[in-house]
């Protein structure tokens, strides 16, 4: 089984890694076949993934967030699962250059990172834990879209700043576009981490017995939660756009990095996986 | 086999004064024409003038003849003698002809590359060609080709697409910016050719609407009308930001028109909606410290300047690609020309029909699965020779065709009437796109 596991990250991987190289040459040749290509390869990879996931649950009967790389897979799969989504509804094709190579980094963190198991794997099993880690992966892979196109914002808005026009001038949509996508993503994205924290103050509550234990992960969570709350509030407060919600979306995913990777790795807590 | 013959002469190869002198006198191409009809050695021709070039194109069956005739047709006509004439003239024999007509169709050969006016001008003097009838089976196949390869360019390279003109570079940046112009308003500070040709191309392109303001009412209002849209009063400028989105100013004022800080007290009002500021004057109406406000945009005639030249250089880069697909189309081209001979047409006439009856009889021998051999070979010779009883009169008449003085008409009609080339259909369908142009343009 743990062979079969490997085979199918194996090939994600690759796949993933191909999309992206494909990705990239469409950025420098503009060719409709090259991004077809890629997509498909994108597509096919992300077909792969949820197989190898699906055997995954089906052999430890939970969640796949009991171990650090299953965790960082599972995050790679709901990037590249929202962004070809959202491909699909608005087609902006550069957002895949953006986007698959943060699949691919996740994919390799995951196969780098150590896979000790968590030792009470009864705790996975909840309703509530189910809905916490759903909501947060989905929410957050679509930060992770909203992080793109941030980044995609800010390029854009230089070159025409500075009047200076490179060769992503062409590729990258127009600012209108990139600025409702981080719109998007944010009524998207904020409604599913806000669920998330909930559920997962409620199963902290069932489990623990309170619902708050200054674990240095809820409280990156609760900050991050407050970055894109001050972000939508300002865009529908005051019309807070371009620039300023670019950069945002970009602290708020880099809180997000900081929450899972960080957080996850370095400190302990019931959210870590490494026991003493 | 006839030869394929172009002479010409363009912006790079005669000066100004040679080619005002063509242009004045071809101000009506049938004249030329008619004596190009004229003349024995040509048995098909094609003649095209504009501002910047003359090209005669013809086919002929004795080559330097044809040639001597029609430069000494071009040097009566412009008054010069031939002597004179040549050193201003480029002659051009068959895949080359067919390759420099090609690459001015596609703009590869003019002033400003890829500019798109050349394929029309070239689309009437070929109804010019056809309506005085000087144009046959070769130059009509050669000019619908020439049509498709301009059409294949302008798709498959980036040679038209970039801005050139800034008018075109400021509808361009502002669709990098807004997306859809669909919506949003435009204010015309002051007057001028390029401020209002700007104002046209940001309408064409689906402005709502035009707001203009000038210190004199009255051409506030004759532009307003030109437009059909509203005047806003000079001293209440900095107000109107409140409602446009796109500026374009063009005053003949000394000092800014606009500072910063006007426009920045504007934007919490505007809800940061971005604000697009094309400044065409000199000395310049808007304070460039506007360009630093966030979701505010500066641009001035020396930044549209810098992108048309990005652009022109980009459409040299792409010319080359438009090179390569220029050649392959000529070379098929070429190929479909030796098919216009007595004997390639007689083979494709033999191939079609074995292909038809081999195909028939493969389906019928399917069919009956109790033939004996005996059978299926009587079967085999029933269809030979009914084939052949059929094609034997079609064979002696295009075998006598050879001798014939019009042949590549007969040939011509011989394929077409036995479907032997098979981009046939692409053809009529463009022959049908050319008629309907016409009609346009009627």
């Amino acid at each position: 089984m743990n062979e079969s596991l490997l085979l199918f990250s194996a090939i994600t991987t690759l796949l993933y890694a191909i999309g992206t190289v494909g990705y990239l040459i469409y950025v420098i040749r503009s060719e409709s076949t090259i991004h077809r290509i890629a997509f498909w390869f994108l597509l096919a990879g992300f077909v792969s993934h949820t197989i190898g996931l699906l055997l995954l649950v089906g052999n430890i009967k939970q969640m796949p967030v009991t171990t650090l790389p299953q965790t960082f897979s599972l995050f790679a799969w709901a990037i590249v699962g929202s962004y070809l989504a959202f491909q699909l509804k608005f087609n902006i094709r550069v957002l895949g250059t953006f986007v698959s190579p943060l699949a691919v980094i996740f994919m390799l963190l995951s196969s780098a990172s150590p896979s000790q198991l968590i030792p009470s794997s009864q705790l996975f099993k909840s309703f509530w834990l189910t809905l916490h880690v759903a909501t947060m992966f989905i929410g957050n892979a679509i930060f992770a879209l909203a992080f793109c196109a941030g980044i995609m914002y800010l390029i854009q808005e230089r070159q025409i700043k500075t009047k200076s026009f490179g060769l992503l001038y062409r590729r990258l949509p127009s600012l209108e576009v990139l600025d409702s996508l981080n719109y998007v993503c944010l009524t998207f994205g904020f409604p599913l981490i806000t669920i998330g924290l909930i559920s997962g103050f409620v199963y902290a509550g069932a489990v623990w017995r309170s619902y708050w234990h200054w674990d240095p992960k809820e409280i990156l969570s609760v900050v991050t939660w407050l970055i894109y709350a001050v972000l939508l509030h300002e865009r529908l407060a005051v019309g807070w756009r371009g620039r300023r919600a670019a950069i945002m979306a970009i602290i708020g995913f880099s809180a997000i990095l900081v929450t899972f990777v960080g957080a996850s790795i370095m400190l302990k807590s019931h959210h870590s996986f490494r026991f003493g | 086999m006839d030869r394929i013959v172009l002479i010409g002469l363009n912006h790079k190869t005669a000066p100004i004064e040679i080619r005002e002198k063509f242009a004045a006198v071809c101000v009506d191409t049938k004249g030329p024409l008619a004596l190009l009809a004229q003349l024995r050695p040509l048995k098909e021709s094609f003649y095209l003038s504009t501002c910047n070039r003359m090209e005669v194109l013809f086919s002929t069956s004795t080559l330097d003849k044809g040639i001597s005739v029609v430069v000494g047709l071009l040097a009566d006509i412009y008054s010069q003698t031939g002597a004179a004439l040549k050193p201003y003239l480029y002659t051009y024999i068959d895949q080359e002809a067919v390759k420099h007509l090609f690459r001015v169709a596609c703009s590869l050969d003019s002033m400003v590359v890829g500019e798109p006016q050349i394929l029309g001008q070239i689309k009437q003097a070929y109804r010019q060609a056809t309506e005085a009838r000087t144009s046959g089976v070769i130059l009509n196949k050669l000019l619908h080709k020439s049509f498709s390869v301009a059409k294949r360019v302008r798709t498959e390279t980036r040679i038209g697409s970039s801005a050139v003109s800034v008018s075109y570079a400021a509808v361009e940046l502002a669709k990098k910016i807004f997306q859809k112009l669909d919506g949003k308003i435009a204010l015309l500070i002051g007057a001028g050719e390029m401020a209002e040709l700007a104002a046209e191309h940001l309408l064409a392109n689906g402005v709502e609407g035009i707001v203009v303001a000038n210190r004199t009412l009255e051409r506030a209002l004759s532009l307003a009308r030109r437009f059909h849209g509203t005047t806003a009063a000079w001293e209440e400028l900095a107000e109107e930001l409140n409602r446009v989105d796109i500026i374009i100013s063009s005053t003949g004022s000394t000092e800014p028109i606009l500072n910063a800080e006007q426009v920045k007290q504007r934007m919490r009002a505007r809800r940061n909606r971005p604000l697009f500021f094309i400044d065409i004057a000199v000395p310049r109406d808007i304070d460039p410290a506007v360009n630093r406000i966030d979701n505010v945009y500066l641009y001035n005639i020396d930044d549209l300047q810098g992108i048309i030249d990005m652009n022109r250089a980009e459409r040299v880069k792409e010319a080359a690609r438009a090179e390569h697909i220029i050649a392959a189309e000529a070379l098929k081209f070429d190929g479909w020309l030796r098919t216009l001979e007595v004997v390639p047409t007689i083979v494709s006439l033999r191939e079609k029909a074995e292909e038809i009856r081999e195909a028939e009889v493969h389906k019928t021998i399917g069919q009956l699965d109790s033939l004996s051999k005996e059978e299926i070979e009587a079967i085999e010779v029933l269809t030979q020779s009914v084939v052949k009883k059929l094609l034997h009169d079609p064979i002696l008449f295009l075998k006598r065709t050879s001798k014939r003085t019009r042949k590549d008409l007969y040939l011509d009609v011989a394929r077409k009437l036995f479907q032997l080339d098979e981009d046939q259909r692409e053809i009529e369908r463009e022959e049908n796109e050319l008629s309907l142009d016409s009609d346009k343009v009627s």
